[in-house]
């Protein structure tokens, strides 16, 4: 029920709607609940809708610091 | 897929895995509740639990929205349903749910009723607005993520100047459910460290809300993203504040989670909709300040006022554990029901309804861990 | 002098619709069967023009089969009803190792139903046929009112010759076996779901609806009689069908996610409609246990297999599950599927 998944956005349309893509697969989704979406954001798509912006940075941040602790633990 | 298949990396979760294990304190167990359904079911899909240590146990949590449903909330549906007026949209989850005497909303849709799954409350309001000569009734459930596309759906049909569209509104809140939890009182219950926090209800409600049980209740919270790498990093998290006896709010899924939440989907929300003073939960019985209810102004789109629904409460089957499971005071195969009478084609209460469910969730991914000899996780299960 | 013409004007395919009339037995339906289904599978046994086929065979023990197909919608991204009927069928007589031979294909038509509709299908198996070698030799037509089929439902019968000394069936699958797929999974699903109304997706997924008893063919010479069973997952995907051969051979089955292949749009539609591609229909794969090298390497060579793999093993399970090891690391079991996600895929 909680399912979401990341999209890509592609193109914006009117009231407040957008193109989201997925690896190549095409849903139309709203942003009302956004603001400032631009085309290349990612956002978390849930039931059509668009409940939050993915932080590049974030998570770039947690993918180092994932990697970071899985080296500890592939040294012990 | 990206942001996605970055969190499912094997190798990662495997070093990872050793790591939990090098800072796993040989002499305690840890036993961490992961609050909601689509966790339970990630951590089973991936068979996350064979990864950790056999001190660090995960307990089943009952964030599951489809569950936690009153079998009475489903029969109001289903009455809903057969008026000859009234189209009930609902998304696909609750089509088998069982009602009482067996019925189901799939099974009242065979015998004629106007029922229709969709995707979306965007659906919903395209049916309202392509057919205003039917009473389009969207059956609303979920947490706090699933609100706000309902808030929209009202929105959009305030917009449209919609007269034949309400919504039968069963919203319930993520932190009421936590506390009830940490304050029950079962003789069985076992004492949990740390919860894991929903990912995509924290976007919406930010992570503020969990303070009060690190503060009043002394339980660490990470919230963690959907993916299992994100999972299992949460678990190294919170192994840590155990380890080092604090009791904090951490974000793991910083890339979506912010402190203060979805600023515009949480005023939506407090505009539109006011808590219940109580509310039924299947499995955990009446809980205060619960659920949601839309708030006078926007009565024209309150199913409950138009329809006069009184809700009848209905009883599970007396064998059901499912209160003791939600709760993670027992385990799917303690209940006598399960696998017998109970199963995913006949399911006789809340755990087994939804693929979200401990009880479904382990039907599909985990059973053939009840035998003795042959494949199984290492170490105590 | 004018024409005689016996079976009255010619149909109007553009525009014209099927009436009750078509299915009468009368002139109309002898029009109907003439314009379009025997100009789309033409042979010599439709040209004799009767009820019934005669044929010889050759001997050897025979296989037959029967399947319908209900499938909505009608034409879907990779095909239609007509060639899944066409490809489902043959299917059904190669996984017993047999060579197909001959087909019917009986018809139930809704009143109301686009002629260009129906000769758009009949075309499609006729091409479908036409390529696999396997005639349609005899058919049926029927009319109901409107609203009491969806368009068209599509019947079929196909009968096959066994080669000596090849016993396929799905309670032979031996503890030790090796279990080979023959391509990527979850492609015809999608393909129909990506065209249902009420899922509105945009994507470039094709159904991969294929006859596969040429491959068959190459399977048997590579590794001969000791191929004991083979079978394609269609509804409820590759799950049921490794959950049905264990259950028959009273066997469990251990594979690796990562060695399953899913087309990577295949895997973002499954995701946004929270679907596991472990069950979703396919309609052009096979399943194999009992491998060799050489058996694998045939496979390869052939189109329609480029993309086999070894996929898990066959082990001794009283409890007959079908456990995966998955990308991650940890394992589950990969039950039947539970109730119907969604209707109609086939």
């Amino acid at each position: 029920m909680c399912l979401a998944i990341p999209a890509r956005v592609i193109e914006l349309l009117p009231d407040e709607m957008a193109r989201v893509s997925l690896d190549g697969v095409v849903v139309n989704a709203s942003v009302a609940l956004l603001e400032d979406v631009a085309i290349g954001d990612y956002v978390v798509l849930h039931v059509g809708y668009a409940l939050a912006k993915i932080d590049e940075d974030e998570a770039l941040r947690t993918l180092s610091l994932l990697r970071e602790a899985a080296l500890l633990g592939a040294d012990a | 897929m990206k942001h996605v298949d970055e969190y499912r990396d094997g190798k990662l979760a495997r070093d990872l895995a050793r790591r939990i294990a090098a800072e796993a304190r040989a002499d305690r167990c840890y036993r961490f509740m992961e609050f909601c359904g689509g966790h339970t079911h990630a951590i089973s899909r991936y068979g996350v639990e064979d990864l950790l240590p056999a001190n660090i146990r995960m307990i089943h949590g009952p964030g599951c929205p489809v569950c936690v449903l009153p079998m009475g909330r489903i029969d109001d549906a289903i009455s809903l349903a057969k008026r000859p007026e009234v189209t009930l949209c609902t998304y696909g989850d609750l089509m088998r749910v069982p009602g009482s005497n067996g019925s189901s909303l799939l099974k009242t849709k065979a015998a004629g009723a106007d029922i229709r799954m969709v995707y979306s409350t965007l659906d919903a309001i395209a049916i309202a607005s392509n057919e205003p000569e039917r009473q389009v009734v969207f059956f609303a459930i979920g947490f706090e993520t699933t609100t706000p596309p309902t808030a929209m759906a009202i929105r959009l049909a305030q917009k449209k100047r919609l007269t034949n569209f309400t919504i039968f509104c069963n919203h319930v809140l993520t932190p009421s459910a936590i506390q009830k939890i940490l304050e029950a009182s079962d003789p069985d219950a076992v004492e949990i460290d740390g919860f894991i926090g929903p990912a995509h209800v924290s976007t919406i409600i930010g992570t503020t809300p969990y303070q009060r049980f690190a503060t009043e209740f002394h339980k660490p919270v990470v919230v963690a993203g959907f993916e299992p790498l994100d999972v299992v990093q949460a678990i190294l998290m919170l192994v840590r504040q155990v380890n080092e006896s604090r009791a904090e709010i951490e974000n793991q899924y910083i890339r979506a989670v912010s402190a203060e939440g979805n600023r515009r989907a949480l005023a939506e929300i407090a505009d539109i909709f006011e808590t219940r003073e109580s509310f039924e939960w299947r499995g955990l019985g009446e809980i205060p300040d619960s659920a949601l209810r839309l708030r006078e102004p926007y009565a024209q789109f309150d199913a409950e006022r138009r329809f006069t629904i009184v809700t009848r409460p209905a009883r599970d089957n007396p064998a059901c554990e499912c209160g003791a499971i939600l709760r993670g005071a027992k385990r799917p195969r303690d209940c006598k029901l399960f696998g017998a009478a109970c199963t995913p084609e006949t399911p006789m209460g809340a755990c087994m309804v939804s693929s979200e469910g401990s009880c479904a969730a382990y039907w599909a991914y985990g059973r053939f861990r009840d035998r003795e000899t042959g494949l199984q996780r290492v170490g105590a299960p | 002098m004018n024409k005689y013409e016996p079976l009255g004007r010619k149909l109007d395919l553009r525009s014209g619709r099927v009436d009750l009339s078509h299915g009468s037995g009368g002139r109309a339906m002898a029009r109907l069967i003439a314009d379009v289904f025997h100009k789309a599978f033409d042979n010599e046994f439709l040209r004799a023009g009767n009820d019934q086929s005669v044929f010889d065979i050759a001997g050897g023990r025979m296989v037959m089969t029967t399947d319908g197909y209900v499938v909505s919608p009608l034409f879907f991204p990779g095909g239609d009803i007509g060639d899944l009927a066409v490809n489902g069928t043959i299917n059904d007589i190669a996984m017993a190792g047999a060579k197909p031979l001959y087909m019917s294909a009986s018809f139930i038509i809704e009143e109301g139903f686009p002629l260009a509709d129906l000769a758009r299908i009949a075309q499609s198996m006729g091409d479908a046929s036409r390529a696999a070698n396997v005639p349609i030799i005899t058919g049926d037509t029927k009319v109901v009112e409107r609203g009491k089929a969806d368009g068209v439902f599509i019947s079929t019968s196909c009968v096959g010759v066994v080669p000596a000394g090849l016993y396929l069936s799905g309670d032979r699958a031996r503890a030790g076996d090796i279990i080979l797929l023959s391509g990527s999974i979850g492609d015809h699903g999608v393909a129909v779901m990506s065209k249902r109304e009420n899922l509105s997706f945009e994507t470039q997924v094709l159904s991969d609806t294929a006859a596969l008893h040429d491959l068959v063919a190459v399977m048997v010479e590579a590794a001969g009689a000791s191929i004991r069973l083979m079978r394609d997952p269609t509804r409820g995907g590759l799950a049921a069908t490794l959950n049905e051969i264990a259950h028959q051979s009273r066997v469990g089955v251990r594979i690796e996610e990562a060695s399953v292949s899913v087309r990577p749009q295949v895997a973002a539609a499954c995701e946004l409609l929270g679907l596991d591609p472990l069950f979703v229909a396919n309609e052009g794969k096979l399943v194999a246990p009992e491998a060799t090298e050489k058996l694998l390497a045939a496979m390869r060579a052939h189109p329609l297999g480029q993309d086999s793999a070894r996929i898990g093993e066959v082990i001794e399970d009283e409890h007959c599950f079908v456990q995966m090891t998955t990308a991650f690391g940890g394992g589950r079991i990969v039950d039947w599927l539970s109730g119907e996600q969604l209707p109609r895929i086939c």
